[in-house]
């Protein structure tokens, strides 16, 4: 699996401009499923299997894109400003390397600040493409990057850029490779734009109009040196997310994961946090609504270049998905 | 009059925050069941009772919501003993070192919000009133025992008993908005003997006080005419700007403004000046901050209204409310659905299109 | 390169006629929540052209042309019909009252201004201290909108009430190449809009939303797009030009649009990431026909195309608006030019939409 989440972390994709990540899993799941298509938003949508003995439609989300940055404008010196694509940070930029969807690389510079040790803001960073001219540059406004930084594996630990919600995207294929029978209609959605407002959820959610939604995504860990306070840790397994900024999950399927999880004999831990939300929230808010619940990969250093998860966490979040999807299911 | 107490009681001692509904929807099922034709729940557990009107289908449908769901405390952690927590709504954490508070473990648990001595904090916050962050709750119990019956994602909810003031006023935590819930019963009640032309859902939505979860989705599977949001509104109080309060006791409010359709807010005006109910007008800029704001948006488009009880010290354990005004609410609401006409779909316009 | 001449439908031109409409809805009272002046405008020039029209619940006004051909492009068009403004909350007695603001408003701008209450354009004023009363110091604090009050005059009981909405008293002119109004964002929009319904494309069915309440929340537009259920969907709006010299003589890279520069095409505010396909197919059109366009500055600000984006199974959408300075202000500034090209480019771009435009992947 690592290669596997390898060559997802380290695509370009932005979100708007998920397309190389879709491709990608397209290849990956496309002998596994039963229907697959692309929406008007650009999210992959694979159905699997079909409803009997009271199964239910189930949707399943993980997010394709990433954070990124866009060209707002060219200076005569071919320096290129931008604006943030979803929730990036200042302090995760200046000195930063990024890749533009058409392939032109690049860092992040910055002018000269008041005192060397103060953070630059966004008006006083640009990319540098190496270009002399406005003219010359390979970059024309409204053009997309995302951050550039290959996988590193530590092991049990993997670094990388995008693991939100990368990792996700390869649970949510390991999962669907290892289901053998459900009962279930299981529909998995690859999602766009999360991280501008959920809005691939939002569109396929309605689209599905599903029984049960599940979300995949990263989630805060506490366990850094005087990071935020948080019980969920790494390598303590996948987090059940009773709730976070956006969203209550449904206790419902809040009991229902921990089932599944004791059943399989998995570590779990459950989840709480403050700021921040995933696609549940959206699938949550579909139609009549929609009981909802997440599955978090436990992740430091979220919405930088190098965010950091468990290997075993990741596998253990696929057995947890594979338990609670090949069975009966009754939300009580 | 005073009826409606001991129910409305009896609903600020049940728990029921934000995304856990369920312990109240049971006591509110319970109380509507034998008031209307039919109860079911929504797929995220709002309370839907149906009282159908008279004559013959399709009849146009309107919804009576109040929201059901309170706002409190849920646990973050354990540390030797005590409990951390994060807000579930809005809640001023000033208001809450020294007050009791019910912990929702793997049993009901009595504790105290606690602070910790300056001494053990950050030099910078001596003095000062702090974050949720740096308080507890004490549950009196030793580590070990706290470690089995509390896990992180436990509800906290406010356990102080609702205390009767003079003037016909309570006091007590979540009056914000199981008053409604108590206003909308009265309305159900004196419905009883009523033949009216429109289906009537009342429901008790959930997630008011986080996503507007309950008023985005249950308007989609009823699909109303017309829907009405009764929540609690600013009653002038110490500290609080005259001129975005209203008297607590004197009258309900109706809302005016983007969030509310001109024609009913008309509807209601005139009722409540024919019946002679004393009410102010709530003049609301942009938004209602109510259940008003989801509905009206779902699916098409709703027409909707905003009915305020007022109430002082919101999201405090001590808000204070008229029985008065609760009593008042009921009533209008069940005067305007015994007047109204099944035809009134078609006076829901907006005035240019009358040609 | 394309001869425009060589366009089924000749592009519409903005005359007499055009202007004297973009006066009178530039001139209407027409607040978010409270947009009868200009929905009456609209619906007079509508009916006797579109065949749906219907009123929603919140207020827009929803307008169908149809296709002459079957199983046609279903298009939706969205230009909102309020503007930013005032609601009178608090009667203080002696013609005076308290005000709170309706959408977003630089509160610095506010002071010293002529107003215009309700329907009846009932003039009066938000006033401010003289500087003789002034305290040392106080010149540098913006006054909030609380101490704030609009005066019509102490003879005015009984002219308004509290809950009338209120707006800035601009009157439209024209000078030289410029238009200058209050409101033009989206008045500009609101007469596109009809100009295209009078020019109809007859191989699209058109559905033409003029939308409510944009200025707080998209909230019009959001209802519209899930009754309408459009295939595509474009926001026509006015966007902000930043573009005024830098104080310091440095190069202003933060211009959003410039003046003059042609219709802005949006890649992405803070609502919307637009779909590439239609973003093409707008550069393409300029291109073809040499109408000049320009991209505006991707970030901040949005359009109906954000609520509408996301309907249902989702709406492949852009937006495109005409550049205007000190929007949000009591005068809005904007070139004839940019007008006549936004709409130009925007019906050559109708008139070159095909369903195949949707085949390849977003």
């Amino acid at each position: 699996m690592k290669e596997l989440i390898r060559k997802l972390v380290e695509a370009v994709g932005p979100s708007g401009y998920e397309g190389a990540v879709r491709d990608l899993v397209r290849s990956e799941i496309s002998d596994s499923v039963g229907e697959l298509r692309v929406d008007a938003m650009g999210n992959l949508i694979a159905r699997k299997g079909q409803r009997q003995n009271g199964g239910l439609r189930i949707m399943l989300s993980a997010h394709m894109d990433e954070i990124g940055v866009m060209a707002t404008h060219i200076d005569e010196n071919g320096f290129v400003r931008f604006t943030t694509i979803g929730g990036v940070h200042p302090r995760t930029c200046f000195g930063g390397r990024v890749q533009f969807v058409n392939g032109t690389r690049g860092l992040i510079g910055g002018e000269r600040t008041d005192a060397p040790d103060k953070i630059h803001s966004f008006e006083q960073l640009f990319i540098d493409v190496g270009a002399s001219s406005r003219e010359t540059c390979p970059v024309k406004v409204g053009d997309i990057a995302a951050f550039d930084r290959p996988m590193i594996d530590l092991g049990d630990r993997l670094v990388s850029k995008a693991m939100d919600d990368r990792i996700a995207c390869a649970v949510l294929i390991e999962t669907l490779r290892a289901i053998k029978k459900s009962p279930h209609e299981l529909f998995f959605v690859f999602s766009t734009q999360e991280e501008v407002g959920l809005r691939g959820a939002t569109t396929a959610a309605y689209a599905i109009d599903p029984d049960l939604g599940i979300s995949v995504d990263v989630t805060l860990s506490g366990d850094t040196p005087k990071g935020v306070k948080m019980e969920v840790a790494l390598g303590k397994g996948p987090a059940i997310k009773v709730r976070d900024g956006g969203m209550l999950a449904d206790p419902r399927v809040v009991r229902l994961m921990v089932a599944s999880a004791e059943k399989a004999g998995l570590p779990y831990q459950l989840e709480v946090l403050e700021g921040g939300t995933t696609d549940a929230r959206a699938i949550q808010m579909a139609r009549a609504g929609v009981p909802s619940g997440c599955v978090s990969i436990p992740c430091r250093y979220v919405h930088s270049p190098s965010e950091m998860v468990d290997y075993r966490d990741v596998q253990q979040s696929v057995q947890l998905l594979t338990a609670l999807l090949s069975g009966p299911i009754a939300l009580e | 009059m005073t009826e409606i107490t001991p129910f409305l009681k009896e609903l600020l001692s049940v728990s029921g925050l934000s995304g856990t509904e369920e312990p109240v929807r049971r006591l509110i099922k319970d109380a509507w069941t034998p008031l209307v034709d039919e109860v079911s729940i929504s797929k995220l557990g709002s309370l839907h009772a149906l009282r159908k009107g008279h004559g013959p289908e399709p009849r146009p449908r309107l919804i009576l919501a109040a929201h059901m769901d309170a706002i409190g405390l849920m646990a973050t952690g354990v540390v030797d003993g005590l409990i951390r927590f994060t807000e579930v709504g809005g809640v001023d954490p000033r208001v809450l070192p020294g007050q009791f508070v019910t912990v929702h473990g793997r049993r009901d648990l009595t504790g105290v919000i606690v602070k910790p001595d300056d001494r053990s904090l950050p030099h910078r916050l001596r003095d000062k009133p702090f974050d949720m962050e740096y308080l507890y709750v004490d549950t009196g119990l030793l580590p070990a025992e706290v470690a089995e019956l509390v896990r992180v994602g436990d509800t906290i909810s406010f356990a102080q008993p609702p205390v009767e003031l003079t003037g016909g006023a309570l006091a007590g935590h979540t009056l914000d908005n199981r008053a409604s819930v108590a206003a909308v019963t009265i309305c159900l009640q004196e419905l009883q003997p009523v033949h009216h032309a429109w289906d009537v859902w009342a429901v008790a939505t959930v997630q008011e006080e986080e996503t507007l979860g309950g008023a985005l989705t249950s308007p989609f599977a009823i699909r109303p005419q017309l829907a009405i949001a009764i929540d609690v509104t600013f009653a002038r109080g110490p500290g609080s700007p005259e001129s975005r309060t209203y008297p607590l006791g004197k009258g309900i409010t109706l809302g005016f403004g983007p969030n509310v359709h001109p024609a009913i807010y008309k509807a209601f005006s005139e009722l409540a000046d024919r019946i002679d109910l004393p009410y102010s007008n709530e003049y609301m800029p942009r938004h209602s901050g109510t259940d008003a704001y989801g509905m009206q948006i779902v699916a098409e488009g709703i027409p909707t209204m905003v009915i305020g009880i007022p109430l002082r010290y919101m999201h405090t354990p001590v808000e204070v409310v008229s029985l008065k005004d609760i009593q008042r609410a009921g009533h209008l609401m069940a005067q305007f659905i015994s007047a109204l006409p099944a035809d009134f779909v078609n006076q829901i316009r907006w005035d240019e299109a009358n040609d | 390169m394309t001869d425009r001449t060589k366009l089924p439908i000749p592009l519409p031109q903005i005359g007499a006629e055009q202007l004297t409409l973009l006066e009178r809805l530039s001139n209407a009272v027409a607040v978010s929540g409270d947009e009868g002046e200009v929905r009456a405008i609209v619906l007079e020039q509508v009916k006797p052209l579109a065949d749906e029209v219907t009123v929603d619940a919140l207020g827009n006004v929803l307008v169908t042309k149809h296709a002459t051909a079957p199983n046609a492009l279903r298009v939706m068009l969205a230009a909102h019909m309020d503007e930013v403004g005032f609601m009178l909350t608090r009667d203080d007695e002696n013609g005076l009252y308290q005000f709170g603001l309706v959408g977003g408003m630089d509160e610095r701008v506010l002071v010293g201004k002529p107003i215009l209450v309700g329907k009846s354009h009932i003039p009066g004023v938000i006033g401010a201290k003289p500087i003789h009363l002034q305290e040392r110091g106080e010149r540098e604090q913006t006054i909030p909108v609380e101490q704030l009050r609009i005066d019509i005059g102490p003879g005015g009981s009984g002219k308004v009430k509290v809950g009338d909405r209120a707006t800035f008293a601009t009157r439209f002119q024209q000078i030289g190449p410029s238009l200058v109004g209050k409101a033009l964002d989206d008045r500009l929009g609101v007469a596109m809009l009809l100009e295209i319904l009078r020019n109809p494309i007859p191989q699209l069915e058109l559905l033409l939303a003029f939308t409510v309440q944009e200025e707080i929340g998209l909230r019009g537009a959001r209802v519209a797009g899930y009754a309408f259920d459009p295939q595509i969907a474009i926001a026509v709006d006015s966007t902000p030009a930043r573009d005024l010299p830098n104080y310091d003589g440095t190069e202003n890279q933060s211009y959003n649009t410039r003046l003059g520069a042609g219709p802005a095409i949006y890649v992405a505010d803070s609502g919307t990431l637009s779909d590439p396909r239609l973003i093409r197919h707008l550069a393409q059109t300029g291109d073809a026909l040499s109408i000049p366009y320009q991209f505006r500055q991707p970030g901040g600000g949005g359009t109906d195309a954000g609520a509408i984006h996301t309907r249902r199974a989702g709406v492949p959408s852009v937006s495109i608006s005409v550049p205007g300075r000190y929007a949000h202000t009591p005068v809005l500034f904007a070139r004839l030019d940019d007008w006549q090209n936004s709409l130009s480019l925007l019906h050559a771009a109708l008139q070159r939409l095909t369903p195949d435009i949707l085949a390849q992947e977003r």
